[in-house]
Order: C-alpha cells, then structure tokens, then sequence
C-alpha cells in the first residue's frame, strides 16, 4: 500500500539533506506540478522541517501531506468548494474545455449521480460540431435515464442551448447540464461562441449558470495553466473537474492553478462508467501525489 | 506567450561570465539550470531533461567559440542542434504492404485523438493515392464511437465496417475480410483509447495486433501531454512495437516537450501531426520547428544561423 512504499521512499534517506529534498522535487515535477511551483513548494517544505525540527521520516511524511493540504487550503474558501446547489431552483452547469478532456462523459456521470439523489436532470447537447457527441450524449442519457435536449445537425450552439435550458425551466428541473463542444483557448472564434452560450443562458436566467466547471484531462502538463487563465476570462469559471486520475498522472498541474487562480477542483474522474466520479478531497490527493514513488 | 525566451535567459545568467574563446564549464553550469527549466515548462520528461543536459554538456565543454557568437549563443547553438537531431527525420513515412491492403492500427490513450486522424489519414490517402480505404469500428466500448466514426466515413465518402460483437479481434477479422473482397488498398482500424496501466485492454491490442497483422501501429498522442508521456509511450511501444508516432492539437498554444520524451524513450518516428479537428487538418512533421516550439523561441534562432 501506499504507506509502505512511502517508507520505503523514506527510508533511502539517513537523514533529511538535500538529496532528500532533491528527490522530492523531481517527484513533484513528475506530477506535473511544474517547476516553478515545485521550487516554491520544496523551500516551504525545507523550512517548515527546520522549524518544526522535523527529523524522522515519519515526522517528515506526515507534515509534506499536512503541508500540501495547507497549501491548498489556504488558497481557497472552503465553503465554495462543493458543488452549488440552490434547492427548488433550475441549476444551470456549464461544462468547458479543450478537446478530448473528458467533459461529456463527466456529465454522464453527473446525471447519474444526480438521479441517484432523486433530482430531476436535464442534459443539453449543445456540441453540434464533433461528429458523433450528440449521439455520445444520448447514449449517456438513455444510461441514466436522463432527457436530453438535442437540435438539428451543425445548429447554433448557443440556439440549442437556449431551447436545453427553457425546457429546463419549464420542466422544474432540479439540474440543467450544458455540454458544449471542445475548443482551444487559443481558438478566438470558438471562444467566442462560448461567450455567447453563457450570454444566452444569462439571458434566460440572470443568476445562472450556477457552475462554470473547466474540465481537464489529468495527463495534461503545464498548458493545463493556459487553459484555466483563457477559459476564465472567457466564461467566469467556478472550478475544476480533475479527469483520467485513473491513470498514472496526477494532474500536479491543480496546484500551480490554485496557487495562481485559487480554484478549485471540485470533482476528479476515476474511469470511464458512471459510477466512477468522486468529489475532491485535498488530503487524499496530497498522499496521492506520493503514490508510485519507488 | 507566457514564458522568457530561453535565450534571454541564457545570456542573463551568463552576464557574469566574461570567458571568450571556448566554452567553459562555468558556462554550462549558470545555462544549464536555464535549459533544465525551459524544458521542464515545454512537458518534457524530467528524466529525458537530464540525460539531454549531460549530452548538453559533453559536447559544448571546450568547444570553440565560432565567429561573432558569445558563449551563451554558442550553448544555444548546441541546444538546438542536438534538439532537432534528436527529434529525427522529416520523412518519415508511413509502412506500405508488398501486397494490398496496407494495414493501419490506431491505439492511444483516451480522448487523444484517434477516431478523428482515422478520417483525416483516409482522407490523406485518397488525396495523394487515390486510395479506397475501409475503416474498422474497433472501439465499441466508449458511448457513440461506432456514430463517429461512420460519421466520418459519411464525410468522406469512405466505407466503415462494424459489427455488433464483443470480441474486438473478431471485428478485425471480418473487416478484414471484407476488405480482401472489396479490394480495399488501405484498412485502418480505430481502438478504443485505454489506459497504458489497463492489462485486459492492452491484451486486447495484443489480440488485434495479432489477427491483422498491421503494417503500421500508430500511436496518437495529445500534444499537451504533461510529464506521462515518456511512459505511456515506452509502455504502448513495449507491448506493440509501434512503428510511428502522430502528434495531434499543435493548433493550440502548447510548447509540445512529450515529443522530445516520445522520441527519446521508443526512438520512433513522427509521422504526421494534427492540426485542427477538421478533416483536412493533417500535416507532416518539422523536427526543426518542433524543437524551437519546445524551447519557445523562433526568430532568435535564424539570428544565431546567420552568424
Ligand atoms: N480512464 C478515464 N477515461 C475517461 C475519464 N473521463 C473521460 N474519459 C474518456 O476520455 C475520452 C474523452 O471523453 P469525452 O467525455 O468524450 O471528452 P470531451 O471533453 O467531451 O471530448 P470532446 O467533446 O471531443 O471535446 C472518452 O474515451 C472517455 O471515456 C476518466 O476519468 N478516466
Ligand atoms: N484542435 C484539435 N482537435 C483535435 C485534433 N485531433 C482531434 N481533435 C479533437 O479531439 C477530440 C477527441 O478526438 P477523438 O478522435 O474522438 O479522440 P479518440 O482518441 O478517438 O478518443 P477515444 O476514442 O475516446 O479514446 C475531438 O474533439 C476531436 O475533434 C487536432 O489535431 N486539433
Ligand atoms: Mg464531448
Ligand atoms: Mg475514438
């Protein structure tokens, strides 16, 4: 398990030296956490060790994890952290992100979560581009017994988005999730669009959307940090979903977006089934971070 | 974009050195940090990094200093040569069979784009031979791939086969089957993107591999690949011995340092690169480009060319 490989990690160091923290930076950059961040991170963690005169590796482990979490506390408001919910409300989620990241499935998942709660979900299908991601969506919804809202081939998007959200709140729906097709940040025109999709909801609903989730694919390196600035200044955005954590990355990248943006992941994909979605806890994804080290 | 030319920075923190004639190591230290962070802000491998910058330093150590560069250009100079070499031939081509079809097997991790560079290789083809390619529907775990690709193949005119089974090697057969029938000149087989780390899923290319026998195994990979590149791709190379590699989303903004980690760890090609979601968004492989993108300058280097 991983206190075991900790360990053993620990244990090829005699003492705490810079070997040691040497080691732990290259772990970090590993991640993806980036070079800058690593640097910044390592120096805290170096001082905190003298301060706290930390020398056994048992010390030593419990507060890297202790730091990290509080590192990524500290930049963020504990209370925004979860999903907003406004109880006898239409919510209105958004889901951005570059392609292939994995936003479609998420909403998959989503609305199986959401029905499993009892909550009445409409998704809306508003990537009219890629071949195949209404069919996609459909497919989720006929998973989860969940409506979706579709228009014709090529349409506007921000066009079905608008008839995806009425219907919403015509039907009383608890939740309304927008998917929209992948683009790049770099892409001005298809942010354009993206512009216009939120307009339109802001239009049927002032307040909404309640949640404006970037999606971002865990395997992804430090353009991930592009990605966060150029989507937020295009669609306000309230957070993070984490994908493909699954896999042998650790999307180490979050923590230079919470150093520099304060956001916040609020939801880490495990798979590729319904069921495998989870909310984000810091603590856990700080051991995570450590996980396959030796 | 967001980073400090890798040469600024060099010469900045040369600035102390006065050294003329050759390269010291005292130049190579105060740049080598330099290099290190430039490419580890590009995605590329922390390992692969080190291993470069010893390279780095072996060759620059005590080399004169040509014409009118300083040092610092000089260690650029290397950077960049040794970068583009690294990054291999421009030719690289695709397999071809002595016999029809040629076969093309597509495998990757999810999302990184397979299904679209399916239709974009077929299209490729039919552009510059003509060709009458069958596609294969062997992804028929992710919802829709089957809708995709036949979509695709809709868009192109091209005929798509699929079969409603659950044995992925079987629906390989039996396309290729058709295409002996059809006389199809080129097959190309789309997978489901799976996990390098999914032992059931990686048998699963194993067994398809084995019935169709491709002439080209294709790995795609997403061009903001952070530091897992290197071993996704060792991983997919051990078990399949892929024979080339192509790099899709280098229309976004990224810097691209995974190709630098593909090439180091399999040593194989780069074939083609994606450069847009349309169909037609196909091009070759530049090493040159490519290496002053993952250092994240261009116009310095046609300076340091001409001195
Ligand atoms: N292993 C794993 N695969 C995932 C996860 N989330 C999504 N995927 C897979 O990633 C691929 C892309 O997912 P999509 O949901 O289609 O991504 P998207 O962002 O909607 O893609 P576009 O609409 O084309 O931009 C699919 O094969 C999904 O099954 C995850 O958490 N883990
Ligand atoms: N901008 C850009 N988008 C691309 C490129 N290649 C593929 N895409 C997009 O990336 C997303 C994923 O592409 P797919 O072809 O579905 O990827 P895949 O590897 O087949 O995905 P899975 O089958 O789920 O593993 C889609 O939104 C494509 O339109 C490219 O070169 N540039
Ligand atoms: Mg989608
Ligand atoms: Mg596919």
């Amino acid at each position: 398990g991983f206190g075991a490989r900790l360990n053993a990690f620990f244990a090829q160091f005699r003492s705490v030296d810079e070997d040691f923290f040497d080691e732990l930076e290259d772990l970090l950059i590993e991640s993806d956490v980036g070079f800058e961040t690593s640097e910044e991170l390592i120096d805290q963690l170096k001082d905190e060790a003298k301060l706290q005169n930390a020398k056994s590796h048992d010390e030593l482990k419990k507060l890297i994890v202790q730091k990290l979490v509080e590192i990524y506390d500290q930049n963020g408001d504990a209370a925004a952290e979860k999903l907003t919910y406004n109880e006898g409300k239409t919510n209105v989620y958004l889901f951005v992100g570059v392609n292939g990241a994995g936003k479609t499935t998420t909403i998959g998942k989503l609305a199986q979560r959401f029905k499993q709660e009892g909550k009445k979900v409409v998704l809306v299908a508003a990537d009219t581009f890629r071949a195949g991601a209404v069919e996609q969506l459909k497919e989720w919804g006929k998973r989860t017994e969940t409506e979706v809202v579709t228009g014709p081939v090529q349409a506007d998007p921000a066009s079905v988005v608008y008839d995806g959200v009425k219907h919403g709140l015509e039907e009383d729906a608890d939740y309304v999730l927008v998917d929209t097709a992948g683009r790049l940040q770099n892409k001005q025109n298809l942010m354009k669009e993206l512009e216009k999709i939120e307009r339109t909801i802001k239009k049927l609903v002032p307040d909404q959307p309640c949640e404006t989730l970037l999606v971002l694919d865990g395997s992804t390196g430090q353009n991930a940090l592009l990605q966060a600035k150029d989507f937020d200044k295009t669609t306000k955005l309230t957070g993070l979903v984490l994908t493909k954590l699954d896999g042998s990355s650790k999307g180490g990248v979050i923590l230079a977006i919470r150093n520099e943006m304060k956001l916040p992941v609020k939801l880490v994909g495990l798979g590729e089934k319904a069921e495998d979605l989870a909310d984000f806890d810091a603590a856990s994804y700080a051991v995570g971070l450590f996980h396959g080290i030796v | 974009m967001a980073f400090e030319n890798l040469s600024e920075r060099i010469q900045k923190a040369l600035k102390n050195l006065t050294g003329k004639g050759k390269v010291s190591e005292a130049d190579i230290n105060a740049a080598s940090r330099e290099i290190r962070l430039a490419l580890l802000e590009a995605d590329v491998n922390f390992k692969v990094v080190k291993d470069f910058i010893k390279k780095i330093k072996e060759r620059a150590l005590g080399q004169e200093v040509q014409g009118s560069l300083t040092p610092g250009q000089q260690i650029i100079k290397i950077v960049n040569d040794e970068l583009t070499k690294m990054m291999g031939e421009e030719a690289a081509k695709l397999n071809k069979a002595p016999h029809i079809p040629t076969i093309i097997m597509m495998v990757g991790l999810q999302g990184t784009g397979k299904t679209t560079t399916v239709g974009k290789l077929a299209k490729y083809l039919m552009d510059t031979e003509k060709a009458r390619p069958l596609l294969i529907a062997g992804d028929i775990y992710r919802p829709a791939a089957i809708d995709q690709l036949k979509q695709i193949g809709d868009q192109l005119s091209v005929p798509v086969f699929s079969e409603d089974e659950k044995d992925v090697a079987k629906i390989v057969a039996d396309g290729l089957a058709q295409a002996k029938e059809a006389k199809n000149d080129y097959v190309l087989i789309d997978t489901a993107g799976r996990l390098e780390i999914d032992e059931a899923l990686m048998e699963e290319l194993e067994r398809v591999k084995a019935v169709a026998k491709p002439d080209n195994i294709v790995l795609v990979v997403d061009a903001m690949t952070g530091q897992v590149g290197a071993q996704v791709a060792e991983t997919f190379d051990k078990r399949l011995d892929v024979t080339g590699v192509i790099l899709t989303k280098l229309d976004g903004d990224t810097r691209g340092g995974a190709a630098l980690s593909i090439r180091a760890v399999t040593g194989k090609p780069i074939l083609f690169t994606g450069q847009g979601e349309k169909l037609s968004e196909l091009e070759g492989f530049y090493p040159d480009r490519m290496a002053s993108r993952i250092l994240g300058m261009g116009d310095v280097l046609t300076l340091i060319e001409k001195a």
